[in-house]
């Protein structure tokens, strides 16, 4: 498979011609400025620039040369969580998505790439043994840096890299990854007669590995063949979101190469981020692709979806109510941006959570406000990431849970950095551990 | 950079550098408001959070000839808070944006002008009360630019728009003074009456920093049903016979056939689109007897009148369903063309048909299209052109076609604008509507409050 490459603009003209292209979208933004009400960056800041009105308006003014500072517009691009709750909210249904993936393309091909970006996007996600290699022995050495923080949320900390990880409170990697525990994987579809390819994302299979166990638990008890080919690479929204749209290419084209060949129903993944880049970027580049490749993305995104929505909505597992436990656990549910915004799935979850004897969901207020995690907007605008992170963390404590269940690892990450930080002894979970918990075995 | 590093630096001690933005990119992002006018980019933006802060910036403005214009949430759509031309200023509100108090007794708040409106409605909703203005652009408007353009909303029938809720201000005159009027009581003839000057001042008199707003207790019950009409001088009708009745709906909307057409083609939601208008209509009061007792009346009227259809809502998910397609009728109006340039001309109530009928020849004669809805209770109709701001030939007509709606509106008795503000957009037609002597006598009023005339001179009156 010959390598993509992606034609990067050499002077402003030529930046501002290919921004052009999305002179159609830009255009249907009325400056109503209802992007306003549910911003979450522009929730802490108030300022125009960091809201969606003020980016189009931006990105309008350098494609017509107004502005002529590339560098200045495209920071400000960069202080978006990439959430899509503007889209979800806007009155004259603009594409905002398409513009910001494609101008963070356009802006970051003109400006380039940092080293260590590309290092990662080109060098480190491509590769999945490497990958694996790397954080495997950071999952052995980092004993002795880390201090616990918090031992109901389950967080470190690392006063010695603080230069790297920041006031962050992280999770402690596993020394195996799901994936070098397991190799690949592929079995025969049993009682329910399906057979899903099983896509556990890079944080799933790396960091919260339980996740990826406790989703493969949950289809083999359903009696679902699994197929996860040992050379997925990822999904490439990291990539994507840096405006690296060449690492992003090559890493989706690989994917496809690997998934392809395979006979499968549905693709399951516990990430709501990379179900949701499955199905809305991948097909947003298909001018880059083969023919080929062409017809495998439109296969492969209709058969993408979160696992939760799988277990209901396809393998329409029971989620009757039925009588709680007395000593229930009390729970909220935080809806993931990626998850209720992109794929539209906000039902599924809740509904698995009511149907188990021992958990009560009680709502907490803006049950749907972005957690501010935004993958990569987390590394680089940590200040503004724990801003919008601490009104979530407000909106669930104030409901008084025994623990938080979300359906994304970055949201896990996320409240699990708020909640330890605050001292608050409130555990985070996955849906789909808490589905797989009540299965025998 | 215009305004002088040494001016800058000034700011900056007043306020904290990031309350001052300098960078071309940032000032772009407050060139423009939800009009579709020409943006003017201002020289400097700066986003006081106190009161004292917001004192010392207009007097330092003001002693350095700054044009300077007040920006809330920049919804507005007259233009209202496009920045002036030259080396002006633009002051945010958004960051005075606290409920001071909310008294449960006395049926009042106090709020900084940045707060935002649907927040508060809720934030008084929590303690049983009730704020009534509910602009279309209430989930991002602030409740300072509600009152400096007196916004209004869908409830201004029965519940009045901003200006009835207005008890107090305190704003800051040109010298960085602090000037009070109004009071905490229902009853108050201390001083002049100047808050019902400030009242849709749009910026050009003062500058608000304390606002107090009269809360009313909610009505408990509702009823909505939807009047489907094949003929728009039938809709009128009823609207007048339901007035003539003694029955004040909170809200009476209108939705004409094209608007009709617009909002199923986006919904599917199985929406009359043969009809020629339909009525959205609802009652409510503080019981449920008292309540359905005026439904039945209304839905009476509309039989008699000549309604072809009435679908009463039978519970909150009927009724959420009917308002529906009030809901979706500008997203639906936005979706069609990339430019949307939203009219509010307003007519008395009876004139209704015969503003639509001239808004439909004009719309024919010019080659456009115009959906129309709106506030039928009130007159206040928005006949909503859908065009391309990017083919100038066509938005050429849309503006004559603009001209002519008002020229219309003002035939037939009625105002330039309901309640989306003068601002730039209509600020040539205030001596039209009235005449050279208001004008002159507003002038007049204007540099005596403001000599040098810097606040957002360019809006309101030229």
């Amino acid at each position: 498979m010959p390598e993509k490459t992606v034609p990067r603009p050499g002077s402003l003209r030529e930046l501002a011609q290919l921004l052009m292209s999305l002179d159609n979208l830009l255009v249907s933004c009325m400056r109503c400025g209802l992007c306003q009400a549910v911003c979450p960056v522009y929730g802490c800041t108030f300022r125009e620039a960091d809201v969606t009105r003020g980016k189009i308006s931006l990105l309008e003014n350098l494609a017509h040369e107004v502005i002529k500072d590339a560098n200045s517009v495209d920071d400000r691009l960069n202080r978006c969580l990439l959430c899509g709750s503007c889209q979800a909210n806007c009155p004259s249904g603009v594409n905002i998505m398409e513009i910001f993936i494609k101008a963070r393309s356009f802006v970051a091909g003109y400006r380039g790439l940092g080293a260590i970006k590309r290092l990662i996007f080109r060098h480190l996600l491509p590769h999945p043994r490497l990958f694996n290699f790397l954080t495997g022995i950071t999952g052995v050495l980092q004993g002795p840096f880390l201090k616990v923080a918090n031992r109901r949320v389950g967080t470190s900390k690392a006063a010695v890299l603080k230069p790297f990880l920041g006031e962050r409170h992280i999770p402690s990697l596993p020394s195996k990854s799901f994936s070098s525990r397991h190799g690949s994987i592929d079995t025969a579809a049993g009682k329910s007669g399906l057979k899903v390819a099983l896509f556990p994302g890079c944080v799933p299979d790396k960091l919260f590995e339980r996740l990826s166990e406790a989703t493969l638990k949950a289809l083999n008890y359903h009696g679902v063949g699994v197929f996860m080919p040992a050379d997925l690479v990822c999904c490439g929204i990291p990539a994507l979101a840096s405006g690296d749209s060449q690492a992003f290419l090559n890493l989706t084209s690989k994917n496809i190469q690997v998934l392809a060949k395979a006979e499968f129903d549905y693709l399951v993944t516990p990430c709501a981020t990379c179900a949701a880049n499955i199905k809305e970027n991948w097909p947003r580049f298909m001018a880059s692709y083969t023919e080929t490749e062409k017809k495998d993305v439109d296969s492969l995104t209709a058969k993408t979806m979160d696992i939760t929505q799988f277990l209901v909505s396809v393998l329409k597992i029971d989620t009757t109510p039925g009588t709680k436990n007395s000593n229930a656990q009390k729970v909220t549910y935080h809806d993931s941006c990626h998850l209720k915004k992109s794929l539209g799935v906000s039902a599924q979850p809740r509904a698995i959570i009511q149907s188990l004897p021992g958990y009560e969901l009680v709502e907490m207020p803006e049950a749907d406000r972005c957690c501010g995690n935004g993958g990569s907007f987390n590394l680089f605008h940590y200040g503004l990431s724990k801003d919008i992170g601490q009104r979530k963390r407000n909106n669930i404590v104030s409901v008084h849970p025994e623990a938080v269940i979300c359906g994304c690892p970055a949201c896990l990450m996320q409240l699990m950095d708020m909640l330890s930080q605050n001292n608050d002894d409130i555990p985070v979970k996955h849906v789909v551990e808490l589905y797989a918990d009540s299965l025998p075995g | 950079m215009p305004v002088s590093h040494a001016l800058i630096q000034e700011f900056i001690k007043i306020l904290s550098p990031n309350q001052v933005l300098t960078e071309e990119a940032d000032r772009l992002s407050y060139s423009y408001d939800a009009a579709v006018l020409t943006p003017k980019i201002p020289a400097l933006v700066v986003a006081p959070s106190t009161e004292e802060q917001l004192g010392k910036t207009i007097k330092l403005a003001y002693e350095n000839d700054l044009p300077l214009t007040v920006r809330g949430s920049g919804t507005n759509l007259s233009g209202a808070v496009i920045p002036e031309p030259g080396d002006s200023i633009v002051i945010l509100t958004n960051r005075l944006n606290k409920v001071l108090e909310i008294n449960q007794e006395d049926l009042y708040a106090v709020v900084e002008p940045g707060v935002i409106t649907s927040q508060f409605a809720e934030t008084v909703a929590a303690q049983g009360l009730f704020y009534p203005p509910d602009p279309g652009s209430q989930t991002v408007s602030t409740l300072g630019g509600n009152v400096a353009l007196n916004a209004g909303g869908l409830r201004g029938l029965k519940y009045g728009v901003t200006k009835d809720y207005l008890m107090g201000l305190e704003f800051f005159d040109y010298n960085g003074n602090l000037v009070k009027t109004g009071s905490r009581t229902v009853k108050c003839v201390t001083g002049y009456n100047i808050g019902a000057m400030m009242i849709s001042s749009e910026g050009t008199l003062g500058i608000f920093s304390k606002i107090i707003l009269k809360l009313v207790p909610p009505p408990k019950a509702s009823q909505a049903m939807m009047a489907v009409y094949d003929d728009i001088n039938k809709a009128s009708e009823t609207v007048a016979a339901i007035i003539a009745n003694h029955i004040l709906p909170c809200t009476l909307e209108f939705l004409d056939q094209k608007c009709l057409k617009y909002v199923e083609a986006h919904t599917k939601a199985g929406l009359p689109t043969e009809a020629a208008a339909i009525l959205l209509i609802e009652v409510d009061g503080s019981h449920q007897a008292g309540v359905d007792e005026d439904a039945a009346k209304v839905k009476d009227i509309c039989t008699k009148v000549g309604a072809k259809d009435i679908r009463v809502a039978k519970d909150a998910a009927e009724k959420n369903k009917i308002w529906e397609a009030r809901r979706n009728a500008l997203p639906a109006l936005a979706r069609a063309k990339p430019t949307t340039v939203l009219e509010d001309a307003t007519v008395p109530r009876s004139k209704i048909p015969a503003m639509v009928a001239e808004v439909n020849r004009i719309a024919e004669k010019y080659k456009i299209d115009i959906g129309t809805f709106g506030h039928a209770g009130d007159g206040n109709l928005h006949p909503t052109i859908l065009c391309d701001r990017r083919d100038t030939e066509e938005f050429k007509r849309v503006e004559e076609a603009v001209d002519e709606i008002f020229d219309v509106a003002l035939k037939l008795q009625g105002t330039l604008s309901g309640e989306h503000g003068i601002g730039q957009a209509k600020a040539k037609w205030m001596v039209k509507e009235t005449n050279q002597a208001t004008v002159d006598f507003s002038k007049n009023l204007r540099r005596a409050l403001d000599p040098k005339y810097l606040f957002n001179a360019s809006k309101k009156i030229i």
